[in-house]
């Protein structure tokens, strides 16, 4: 089941797990369940069963290899291949937000300016959409989604929820020298902040959300702007919650006592996670709401 | 358990679970390995299927077997079962087979997620091909899902966009634990430039899959907002542009290429030297050429859309860019041709496959330097001209280089070696064949037949007769392959070395054959490693 390795240690080789093709059918039955839902062949309860079996599944491969750490199945080596494919992991939802960024540059830097004319696209705009002048914010010369629509103050709450965000990755890394030093009482206060300022920071979001539907005309069919806007904070504010449901994961095993000053990959890798969605924000909140 | 490599198969420690356990909780990368391949294998003869449907309708002008919406949708699902469900799983089948052999691993590092990253794909797949049975038919977009076209279609499109996810997980988890394995559980004294050629191009290429899954994963999902829930990504009238799509995706889908070929460097390096009995020419030379073609996969992609209407300086940009991969593959290519010169060289079935990829590889390199010229590619953009080229980099370049490694590593899977004179009936038949298949494409796509029809103006018939020809003898000669596998695991000449090549080196020639079910138990020995790196 294990082997030796250089350092004396076994590197650990789990057999026989069923909650990989737990996973898998979790999976299909969420993506099943969206086709069906999607193509009008079912109500939305067919949405239920994909999120219900994934969360039996975190919940139960977790605790699996919770319990194996407790039972000091890992060493350093099984350490560093967690930590190094968090680091990955973490690499690849980059990736995955940097198509969104991508959609928002092209559109701004590119395909807007060419429906209104510029350079070597005066015959689109003559002949296609005559009368359109490139601006930003816009919801394109077919006006979809309404003939005016609004757009945040970024001065408003997205400047809290920027400080909101910046104090939680402050708290949370105050947190962790804390967990460093040993220092039991003032960690679980650090990371209770922490998460509660997540928490605030989705509610803030569902409030701007809602003033954004009802009072700015401002929606996801609003045009490229509204599908760039609640797109790109929408899978923000999606990876915040997770990050957020994390961290309140973290914060239990703080409390039952998991985690040692030198041993603690889960808190790191949820700062890291933590961190991450902290800066994604800021680049939403410079070229989203500012610029 | 913790078994000396040296000593012969210790079946008795293996501890293999029995019974469907073993395969559907399987965490043993053998067995993750063994089933990727089965799973490519059953969908290449999906996707060949498709390709045979499709010569068939091309077989002559006029031909009426399938309505044009049926041929649009043979194309686009051939295209993505033989990217997505053929090559790319049969690439990590044989990284989970050969990695933990070859940097002298335990198993892979992640060893559940190994699972999972496999069994995500039966289901992906029944998603996919399941579209075929849905009204409206499957997808008919092409492989390239550009909109608007592909959400012209019904019930099967949020189908393929689902499917796509699925598969988009199963890789980026799949390529996450080839580089932790890599990087983190190599044997002691294996430095990085002492690692074989075929895990350092699995390295680059899992990092390739990592950064551009994602990328695929939301160029699809702003499909799925367009067509559903009324967002403007691809639609003028709002301000977005159907164009942006193609770049997003083709962001994706140059290194996707890379992801399809680097491995195949990798084992084309590992074969020649074998059978040259020679060390590879320039090692150092390939893990750099490697590297520069990964990183330029990155900054080339809109040479795929030259005659959409993009700016000059971006069209100049493109074209130079692309060829500038030239450099680094013609180093390649170099390397293997002078790992040859003055070897003693032997033509086994792996040799005779990595030769024919020498040439024909070779072949759809040239004719993508062809189609990176702008003017140029004015005449050959949608023409079978390009089809011709990709066929030649896939088939007998990826393909080719996948079916060489089974044939040189299948005796160390199984103990046992494969009809060698069966082999090279498979060999002649496919190499001759799929010349046949594919070469008169080049001069139908420069007559100017464009792809993606269901039929075509009378002139353009002898040509494709003869490919419709050459697509089944070659389809057909492919039923060879998994016969002589079968034929080989039951019933093969037990190997008695560890190595059947003479010439072979590297550590998984350093275990019995075949490899005992859990390997590497302890780290091999630095006499071990230098044993296994000399030969």
């Amino acid at each position: 089941m294990t082997d030796a390795h250089a350092d004396g240690s076994k590197y650990y080789v789990p057999h026989g797990s069923p909650w990989p093709i737990v996973a898998a059918v979790a999976l299909f039955s969420l993506m099943l369940g969206a086709v069906l839902y999607l193509d009008g062949a079912a109500s939305a309860w067919v949405l239920l069963p994909g999120p219900l079996l994934l969360a039996f599944m975190f919940a139960g491969w977790f605790s699996t290899v919770v319990g194996e750490n407790q039972h000091g199945a890992f060493h350093f080596r099984e350490d560093r291949s967690f930590r190094m494919s968090m680091m990955w992991f973490i690499f690849s939802e980059v990736m995955f937000f940097a198509a969104f960024f991508g959609a928002l540059f092209y559109t701004r830097m590119f395909a807007i300016p060419w429906l209104g004319g510029e350079g070597a696209k005066a015959m689109t705009n003559f002949l296609l959409w005559p009368h359109y002048e490139a601006t930003w914010p816009t919801n394109g010369p077919g006006h979809v989604g309404g003939e005016h629509f609004g757009i945040m103050n970024p001065m408003g709450i997205p400047a809290l929820n920027t400080l909101i965000l910046l104090t939680s990755g402050l708290t949370v890394t105050i947190a962790h020298h804390a967990l460093r030093a040993g220092r039991r009482r003032m960690l679980t206060v650090f990371l209770a902040l922490t998460f509660i300022l997540g928490f605030t920071f989705v509610g803030m979001q569902m409030h701007e959300y809602g003033e954004a539907y009802t009072h700015l005309n401002l929606r996801l069919t609003t045009g490229i702007y509204g599908s760039t806007f609640f797109m790109l904070t929408g899978f923000h504010g999606l990876h915040v919650t997770i990050g957020a449901i994390m961290l309140l994961v973290i914060w239990v095993r703080v409390l039952r006592g998991h985690f040692t000053p030198e041993r603690h990959f889960a808190f790191e890798a949820v700062a890291w996670y933590w961190h991450f969605v902290d800066v994604v924000w800021l680049c939403l909140y410079v070229f989203v709401y500012w610029l | 358990m913790a078994e000396s490599h040296a000593t012969a198969v210790h079946a008795e420690h293996d501890h293999k679970p029995h019974g469907w356990r073993r395969w559907v909780f399987a965490t043993n990368h053998k067995d993750i390995g063994t089933m990727y391949l089965i799973l490519s294998g059953f969908m290449f003869f999906v996707g060949g299927t498709a390709a045979m449907a499709i010569r068939a309708q091309l077989f002559k002008s006029g031909m009426k077997l399938f309505d044009p919406a049926m041929f649009n949708s043979l194309t686009t699902m051939h295209g993505l079962i033989m990217i997505f469900g053929a090559i790319m799983p049969s690439w990590v089948g044989l990284a989970n087979w050969m990695i933990p052999l070859q940097v002298g691993a335990p198993d892979m590092a992640l060893p559940r997620l190994n699972n999972l990253s496999f069994w995500i794909l039966p289901f992906a797949f029944c998603l996919l091909i399941g579209s075929f049975f849905v009204p409206g038919g499957a997808p008919a977009g092409g492989w390239t899902m550009y909109p608007p076209l592909l959400q012209q279609f019904g019930a099967s499109f949020p189908m393929l966009i689902f499917a796509i996810h699925l598969m988009g997980i199963s890789s980026i988890l799949g390529a996450i634990n080839v580089v932790v394995t890599i990087m983190n559980l190599r044997a002691p004294g294996m430095s990085l430039l002492r690692m074989p050629l075929f895990v350092w191009t699995w390295l680059i290429t899992a990092y390739l899959l990592i950064a551009v899954m994602p990328v695929l994963a939301g160029a699809v999902t702003m499909q799925l907002t367009d067509h559903f829930f009324g967002t403007s990504f691809f639609n003028a009238a709002g301000g977005g542009d159907p164009v942006l799509f193609m770049h997003v995706f083709w962001f994706f889908g140059h290194p996707e290429v890379y992801i399809l070929i680097l491995p195949a460097f990798g084992v084309i390096s590992e074969i020649i030297p074998t059978f040259s009995r020679k060390p590879l020419f320039g090692y150092e030379a390939m893990v750099y050429a490697t590297a520069s073609i990964a990183f330029l996969s990155f900054i080339v992609w809109g040479h795929h859309m030259f005659t959409v209407g993009m700016p000059v300086a971006a069209q100049l940009f493109f074209m130079l860019s692309t060829m500038l991969i030239a450099v680094p593959t013609g180093v390649k290519v170099f390397n293997w041709v002078a790992t040859m010169w003055r070897g003693s060289l032997s033509f086994e079935p792996p040799m005779l496959f990595a030769v024919a990829f020498l040439f024909l590889f070779s072949i759809g390199g040239f004719s993508g330097l062809m189609l990176a010229l702008v003017p140029a590619d004015y005449q050959y953009h949608g023409t079978y001209f390009v089809v011709a080229h990709f066929h030649y980099v896939l088939v007998p370049g990826a393909v080719f280089a996948i079916m060489g490694a089974v044939y040189y590593w299948l005796p160390k899977w199984t103990g046992r070696m494969y009809d060698m004179s069966l082999a090279k009936w498979h060999f002649w038949l496919s190499v001759i064949f799929v010349n046949v298949l594919f070469f008169p494409m080049h001069f139908l796509g420069l007559a100017g037949m464009p792809r993606r029809i269901p039929d075509y103006a009378p002139q353009f018939t002898d040509w494709n007769m003869v490919a419709s020809i050459g697509g089944f003898i070659f389809g057909a000669s492919q039923l060879l392959f998994p016969y002589i596998i079968w034929k080989c695991v039951r019933s093969g000449k037990p190997v008695e070395a560890n190595s059947p090549w003479d010439g072979a080196h590297g550590l998984e020639w350093e275990l019995p054959s075949p490899a005992p079910y859990h390997s590497w138990q302890t780290p091999p020995s630095a006499a071990v490693l230098a044993h296994g790196a000399e030969h």
